[in-house]
């Protein structure tokens, strides 16, 4: 019963979102604005009936009811608690489901909750919300039903890819999927905008905190994926330039630079037809993600739904929506009045040169990502893999954080060029001390991205708190000190990268219980190898005692486990933190006369990569709450005024 | 100027829409180049694997005959699969050579009895330290090598009824 109740919900859940369709387009072309007022139920009924459907799907799994076959095939009744629910959103269809219920609850979100938006436009945002759910809906329904029931139910399922049987699966798909499908709440208001004309600084204000509280999921599900893959492949990177990685950095990277066209055009009503592209781009980047994750044109480790018939459905999607898009851009943009211009010295210009980085860092992305496809068509299969990622997105990353300091410690509209040079003065003086420092005590021991990262990463630190010096911190707004706190996350992620390339020591040993091995200061006594096991899992695990030199010594306990449901070997790391780096240790094969193969990892200042990650994202939640709150208040004092 | 581009994301996107649907398209191929095809086979010496065959050598590649190295296991159930292929071939008057991954000696002989023994030769590769070198991530995998000991050919995954001819073709091409 609660498959097909499931089953029942989405159905309903779909036809409302015709309804929803139905009620903008006679809204819009009969100019009738109070049909908003009906659309609002409508999209907030589809929403909840969206959640409904997910939470049963999940009961299902919770219940291990091996007559559904999605179930069956991705559960199994001896997992762990955690994963049977984790494992809902661990395979293709029930990841679409999420994708579909974060959609239609975001739809009913901007249903209730915006009010700044003009009323035809609000409507034209959500009948074009419920244009891109139809087509996900008809995806689900035709193509992915997680419902589906088997005719003979198994007495047992298949088990999930234990790689996947991690706490990081709880986490890490629900918060990418949130910022990754909450993107096309932007892509609505932008499709909004041009149905009804409306590009201006008021629409901007309007459109984001949505771009942020999106942007902000997605910083924190690329962070925890990042230390994910770190930990749970055991291959010591935190980053392998896999093509799913760059399909949630790519939509990154255009809401980033969205975010900040949008403040320019709620500021200083400039970069109007801009900003509705990245707004179009930055979804049409999270649906390309989809298509080449799920369609299996590309070679990825992700790639665990692979099927080129649902490639053809979402390839249909995206020429449906993407182009519909791109095409409303073109026929509309000319008509939008262009907006505001700006000096050359001004913090606008800072904020453009911010927002041509990032789309070239995007670009960039995006074919290196394609290369193998281009490649194929002209005959040949080549991938290209990190090291042209390293070299060519390195450098410019590097150019764009500079900017980036650089931008807030320049005024809106007009500025002087020699006033903008003394207020960088600090930075620069740091960028040049750190710069000779870093070099006449490392120079040679280390690659050049690595050292001018540090160096970088150095001043762009100072640069990003100069914005506080010689004011009221007690009076900064919330929003300061959110972009504050962001930028900084960006250097200190920085300066975690360089530093992990740059002075990380690798040991590769074959050690047999009893030897000591030393490496980068640290002491590691291989103790024995004992066999344990866990609910549905068996594994050796290496004893060990690690100490740095006269520091108490800690046990570690690296892991080669095996899982029986699917057979697969996986390796468990031994992570030590530290205040100042990591130690990485992954217990591999047993060699010859008893050794076992161990990799050892000293990474200094690793964490720094995923502290600057959930600094940004504090930063955008800090941004969005000052925001916010100025709403608020400035409600109230307008309301009492009234009075 | 600004007339033509406003056009211009649409154009980039039907490209990669063009790309995307190319790619979609194409039949998938599972062949995959080796490097190490056109490369001559890593030397190595393993011992014998299975009770009634002699060990494997790399020097034996060089007789001036080709012949298939099949890389499996008994572990392996696509191995079992691949089997009866291994014995149409051997029929068809190919010598296969085998390397026998991670695995023991009582167990390569059950393994034999049960699904039929088309090898020449057996290595014992307890530590997949050669299956390494060939550059091969998995069992089975099979390997076509010249009379003069280069790689000619690699096949990954199990050979099914439909690729027998094709391997034929490419062992008779060398001779």
């Amino acid at each position: 019963m609660i498959a097909e109740a499931g089953l029942v919900a989405l159905w309903l859940a779909a036809a409302l979102a015709f309804l929803q369709l139905a009620l903008a387009w006679f809204g819009l072309v009969g100019g009738k604005d109070e049909l908003l007022e009906a659309m609002r139920p409508v999209a907030v009924t589809q929403g909840v009936l969206t959640g409904l459907s997910f939470l049963l799907l999940i009961t299902l799994f919770v219940q291990s009811d091996m007559s559904v076959a999605l179930v069956a095939t991705n559960s199994h009744s001896m997992k762990p608690w955690l994963y049977k629910v984790a494992g809902t959103w661990g395979n293709h269809e029930g990841s679409m489901l999420l994708w579909v219920t974060v959609m239609g609850v975001a739809g009913g979100a901007v249903a209730l909750f915006e009010r700044a938006l003009r009323r035809d436009t609000h409507m034209a945002t959500l009948g074009a919300q419920a244009a891109i759910s139809l087509g996900f809906y008809a995806f689900l329904l035709f193509a992915s039903n997680p419902f589906a029931r088997l005719e003979t139910p198994p007495p047992d399922g298949q088990g999930l890819n234990p790689l996947l049987q991690d706490p990081g699966l709880a986490f890490h798909p629900p918060t990418l999927y949130v910022g990754y499908v909450g993107l096309s709440v932007a892509f609505s208001f932008a499709v909004g905008a041009l149905l009804t004309r409306r590009v201006d600084a008021a629409f901007a204000k309007a459109m984001r905190p949505w771009v942020l509280a999106a942007w902000i999921m997605l910083t924190l599900g690329i962070t925890a994926g990042s230390y994910w893959a770190y930990y749970e492949l055991g291959w010591g990177g935190w980053w392998f330039w896999d093509p799913v990685e760059n399909a949630s950095l790519m939509p990154w990277l255009a809401a980033t630079a969205l975010l900040h066209s949008a403040t320019v055009l709620a500021t200083r009503d400039a970069l109007r037809a801009w900003t509705i592209m990245l707004a179009v781009v930055a979804f049409s980047m999270s649906m390309v993600g989809t298509f080449l994750v799920r369609s299996g044109i590309l070679t990825s480790v992700h790639a665990f739904a692979v099927d080129p018939q649902r490639g053809t459905f979402i390839l249909g999607l995206l020429a449906l929506y993407i182009g519909g898009a791109l095409a409303l851009f073109a026929l509309r943009i000319g008509t939008v009045r262009e907006g505001q211009q700006f000096e050359l010295v001004s913090r606008e210009t800072t904020l453009v040169i911010n927002n041509l980085l990032l789309t070239v860092i995007l670009g960039l992305v995006l074919i290196g990502t394609l290369y193998p496809l281009m490649t194929e068509a002209f005959g040949h299969k080549v991938s290209v893999g990190p090291p042209y990622f390293d070299r060519i997105v390195g450098p410019i990353t590097l150019v764009l954080v500079m900017f980036m300091a650089a931008g807030p410690l320049t005024r809106w509209r007009k500025d002087r060029a020699k006033a903008v040079g003394t207020r960088m003065l600090v930075p620069a003086i740091v960028l040049v001390v750190a710069f000779v420092a870093l070099g006449a005590l490392a120079w040679g021991r280390m690659g050049i991205l690595p050292f001018l990262g540090l160096t970088v990463a150095a001043a762009v630190a100072v640069g990003s708190v100069a914005p506080l010096w010689k004011r009221n911190l007690r009076r900064t707004p919330l929003f300061n000190w959110g972009m504050v706190i962001a930028h900084l996350g960006c250097a200190v992620s920085l300066a975690g990268m360089a530093s992990d390339s740059a002075f990380t020591v690798e040991k590769l040993v074959a050690a047999k219980p009893g030897d000591t091995i030393s490496t980068a200061g640290w002491t590691l006594h291989f103790d024995r190898i004992v066999p344990v096991a866990g609910d549905n899992w068996t594994a050796l695990q290496g004893d060990m005692t690690v100490s740095r030199g006269n520091g108490a010594a800690v046990a570690i306990h690296p892991q080669s486990r095996f899982f029986t449901n699917p057979p697969t070997t996986t390796t468990e790391a031994a992570l030590l933190t530290r205040w100042d780096g990591q130690l990485y240790v992954v217990l591999g094969q047993e060699a010859e006369q008893g050794r076992w193969q161990m990799r050892i990892w000293w990474k200094p200042f690793v964490t720094l990569i995923w502290l600057g990650g959930i600094m940004i994202a504090l930063g955008g939640a800090l941004a969005l709450l000052g925001r916010e709150r100025r709403g608020w208040v400035m409600k109230i004092r307008k309301r009492r005024a009234m009075a | 100027m600004t007339r033509t581009l406003i056009w211009l994301p649409l154009l980039l996107f039907l490209a990669f829409f063009g790309l995307f649907a190319s790619g979609l398209l194409k039949p998938d191929d599972h062949l995959i180049n080796s490097r190490l095809v056109g490369q001559p086979l890593p030397a190595f010496s393993l011992p014998a694997a299975a009770s009634d065959r002699p060990a494997l050598d790399s020097t034996e590649f060089a007789t001036g005959k080709p012949r298939l190295l099949n890389i499996f296991a008994s572990w392996c159930v696509p191995c079992a699969a691949e089997a009866p292929q291994l014995l149409a071939l051997k029929q068809a008057g190919v010598e296969i050579d085998a390397i026998a991954i991670r695995d023991a000696r009582p167990d390569v002989d059950r393994f034999l009895t049960r699904y039929g023994n088309p090898y020449t030769r057996i290595g014992l590769d307890a530590r997949s330290t050669v299956q390494m070198a060939l550059g091969s991530s998995g069992v089975p995998e099979t390997f076509v090598v010249d009379g003069r000991g280069k790689i000619l050919h690699q096949h990954i995954g199990d050979i099914r009824a439909d690729d027998v001819p094709d391997i034929l073709k490419i062992v008779k091409d060398a001779r």
